[in-house]
């Protein structure tokens, strides 16, 4: 069981965005940038795979951060501080390849920013100068702004609808710093919707500039036992929960990922249906 | 006694092997309800009155772990149903659960000396029944444990192999940790083989026993990434570790076509299914496909257990496609009947050569080839051979992968001086000690052995944990030089 510490609600738009601070001191202490916990909400809970945004590991707590989009996470963001989290496993998946890179380049889209923030945090302290795009489709979904200057020398911003710093997608500001601004860039890491991250990768390939993007399969256990995360990289299968999550972008096969991903919409939308209707009566 | 007294004793009435009884076929192949019921108490008795309680008894010789069975079968009789239960744990501490997964027909009832002119004993029918009774109407004790060593012995995985050791571990006085990655104990028999063949009660029930016994299990922890094996010695003070984490990285085929949407690893199939208890959907949160044609591919247990889920899901056709023929097929002899009792559809001597997608990335088929069996191979069984030309179509929305599964690299990746063989299990003295190449660390069950049997994983724990308590006394260790 694990506590929930602290719950924050960065975005009140519908689908909601809400990160919790577990009481987890084993896993804040062997955590490493870039890995996952899966975490189990109640007897008849799903699995669910979710990144870790950021952790003390003094305080023994780390931060996990959902967009309400499913049944499951709706269901979770129905908690409140002092609820427990009846499972959470982890760190799962394989630690971000962290050294001296140079200059590193971290985007983040929605709430792939919170994924980032270790990453980027890491990349600092390992001496690296980090520049970091961060994309959200309004000013009021952007999410960590503050603990991404915090863990970055330079922040970039761009929404969709320009309601906040520039107008435009996170590809065109790479774009521009790549081709009009030439910036050297050693490494790029990305994390984000598929598309996104694909779009970074075609940004990036032919300046061969180095690109990790970290992939949100569908998971079940997360330890390599079922191979539901599995996606084609470089023409070979691999398992996203124990190869990755992190792949080198450039031979991540996107629109095969994207596919996958789309296997149990409609069993999605069933589920979120009847909660709508428990959440209307229970309210 | 003369020949011809002999021949005047009146005979005893044959009385023919028990019939299991079971949920009607039709019924049964769309609910997840347990598919055989069990013996009654008269069929039981019925049942042990067909043992003759041979002299030398070859039955318990085809036991992997040495089952007096003769005995067991014997306190039957006598209606001492506890007793009989009390005579099985001696050698083995799951006989709810072997009861009916073991393949008995490949080992004690092969050698059983009435199944040489008649149908042999139900050895495995009996165990359940005398298991089933304890769990139904209560009464046995918790073991007796030996007092406090004040050891400490970690045991990595909470499969048939783990939990047996550390059953035994605990009897013997050492305080023991049982470390599970997933959320549930019992490995591959809650993620894996479903409740209409194991319900998962019974192991519930048996895990219950660990924690009354003071076996503490620490679920949702996958040793080598939330702590190391060297942690858990230098850093947690375990005095040993067991790591019995199973066999279970899934095989796929290695055809095109295998990432379309709709193709599945069995055990990913099996775990939504099982573990997850998806086939309640909505009502648990997993969700699962309901495929209307469905093709296994593969012939074990894990094959079986996944076409039967499938049928039981609403599948109109449900095949099992297997490149040799039926009497090759590795599956227990059981569940070959069942499936097919349940309109499961054998298409046999046929290897798959690519799975074909429809536009949206989903299965619309698979291409196969018909073969033909060829000169016995390695295994002794015969090899399937490809007919030239003989390519077809099978049309189907689903595909599931059941071709056998590996080891997981991850504690090799963690653990410097854990000794890997070429197939990529752990290197051990001899199945018999247990012992790693690092000191103070054993292995056993199917991360030994390959994907192998409840049983054969039980057997390695028992084994394992008389090692580890030797080891906790006398700190020998072997080294390969001197093997
Ligand atoms: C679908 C299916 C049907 C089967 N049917 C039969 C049958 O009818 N009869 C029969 O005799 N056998 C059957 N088998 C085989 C049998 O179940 C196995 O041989 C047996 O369970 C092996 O036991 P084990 O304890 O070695 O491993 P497992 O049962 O695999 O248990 C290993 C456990 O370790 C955990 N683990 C893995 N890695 C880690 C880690 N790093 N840290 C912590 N924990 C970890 C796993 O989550 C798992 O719970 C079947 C197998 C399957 C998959
Ligand atoms: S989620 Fe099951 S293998 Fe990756």
């Amino acid at each position: 069981m694990h506590e929930i510490l602290k719950k924050t609600v960065w975005s009140d738009q519908v689908p909601r965005i809400t990160e919790f601070v577990l009481d987890a001191p084993e896993i804040a202490r062997a955590h490493q940038a870039g890995q996952f916990v899966i975490i189990i909400n109640g007897e008849t809970g799903e699995r669910i795979p979710l990144t870790i945004a950021a952790k003390d590991a003094e305080k023994g707590t780390i931060s996990i951060l959902f967009q309400e989009v499913g049944a499951s996470t709706m269901m979770l963001g129905q908690m409140n501080e002092g609820d427990k989290l009846m499972h959470v496993a982890g760190p799962l998946g394989k630690p971000t390849h962290v050294e001296k890179f140079g200059t590193v380049v971290c985007i983040g889209g929605g709430v792939g920013i919170a994924p980032v923030h270790p990453i980027a945090q890491a990349m600092k302290a390992a001496g690296n100068r980090v520049i970091s795009i961060l994309g959200a489709r309004n000013k009021d979904l952007l999410i960590y702004e503050d603990y991404m200057r915090a863990a970055s020398h330079e922040v970039r911003i761009t929404t969709d609808d320009g309601s906040y710093h520039k107008k435009g997608f996170v590809t065109d500001e790479l774009k521009g710093m790549i081709e009009v601004e030439k910036i050297p860039i050693d490494l790029v890491v990305v994390i984000g919707p598929p598309i996104m991250m694909k779009f970074v990768c075609k940004v990036t390939e032919p300046h061969k500039i180095q690109t990790f993007a970290s992939l949100n399969t569908i998971m079940v256990d997360g330890t390599g036992m079922c191979g539901a995360c599995r996606v084609t990289v470089g023409g070979q299968t691999k398992f996203v929960c124990v190869d990755g999550p992190e792949f080198d972008g450039h031979q991540v096969d996107y629109d095969e990922m994207m596919a996958r991903q789309r296997q149990y919409l409609p069993e999605e939308k069933l589920a979120v249906d009847i909660c709508k209707k428990k959440m209307c009566h229970s309210a | 006694m003369s020949d011809e007294i002999k021949d005047e004793k009146p005979k005893k009435p044959k009385v023919p092997r028990q019939p299991m009884p079971e949920q009607d076929a039709h019924k049964r192949a769309r609910n997840f309800e347990e598919v055989t019921t069990g013996y009654t108490e008269e069929q039981a008795l019925l049942e042990a009155s067909r043992c003759i309680q041979c002299k030398k008894p070859l039955c318990t010789t085809g036991c992997p772990v040495g089952i007096d069975i003769k005995s067991f079968i014997g306190l039957i009789s006598e209606k001492n149903y506890l007793g009989a239960l009390g005579k099985i744990k001696e050698s083995s501490l799951l006989p709810a659960v072997c009861g009916r997964v073991c393949p008995q027909e490949m080992q004690c009832e092969n050698v059983c000396i009435v199944g040489k002119k008649n149908e042999p004993v139900a050895i495995g029918r009996l165990e359940r029944f005398v298991a089933d009774y304890q769990g139904k109407h209560g009464g046995g004790d918790l073991p007796k444990c030996a007092p406090s060593t004040g050891k400490k012995v970690a045991v990595v995985g909470a499969g048939p192999s783990g939990l047996t050791a550390a059953f035994d571990l605990t009897v013997l006085g050492h305080k023991v940790t049982v470390f599970e990655a997933l959320h549930k104990a019992g490995g591959v028999l809650v993620y894996g083989i479903p409740e209409f063949r194991l319900p998962k009660a019974i192991v519930e029930r048996e895990v219950k026993v660990l924690e009354a016994m003071g076996v503490e299990i620490k679920l949702n922890y996958v040793i080598g990434k939330i702590k190391t094996i060297d942690q858990l010695m230098q850093e947690d003070g375990y005095d040993a570790v067991y790591v019995c984490n199973g066999a279970g990285l899934p095989w796929f085929m290695g055809v095109p076509g295998e990432n379309l949407n709709g193709v599945f690893s069995a055990n990913e199939f099996l775990t939504r299914s099982n573990l997850m208890k998806a086939f309640d959907f909505p009502n648990y949160e997993t969700p699962i496909k309901k495929f209307k044609n469905v093709a296994v591919v593969g012939g074990g247990n894990v094959a079986m257990d996944a076409v039967r889920t499938a049928l039981r899901l609403g599948a109109e056709n449900a095949y099992i496609v297997y490149r040799r023929s039926k009497d090759e097929l590795p599956a227990r002899a059981e569940e070959i009947e069942h499936a097919g009792h349940e309109g499961v559809k054998f298409q046999l001597l046929t290897a798959p050569v690519r799975v074909i997608g429809n536009d949206e990335g989903w299965v619309s088929g698979m291409e196969c080839l018909q073969m033909e069996l060829g000169e016995p191979d390695d295994s002794g069984r015969r090899r399937p051979v490809a007919k030239k030309g003989s390519e077809f179509v099978m049309e189907l929305d689903a595909v599931i992968v059941s071709i056998g599964t590996s080891s997981n690299p991850l504690l090799f990746q963690t653990t410097p001086g854990l000794g890997q063989t070429k197939k990529g299990y752990i290197e051990v003295e001899s199945e018999e000690s247990c012992r790693t190449t690092k000191k103070g660390v054993f292995a056993g069950g199917d991360i030994v052995t390959g994907a192998a049997t409840v049983i054969l994983a039980m057997g390695a724990g028992r084994n394992a944990a008389k090692n580890i308590d030797k080891y906790l006394k006398d700190g020998e260790w072997w080294s390969k030089e001197n093997a």
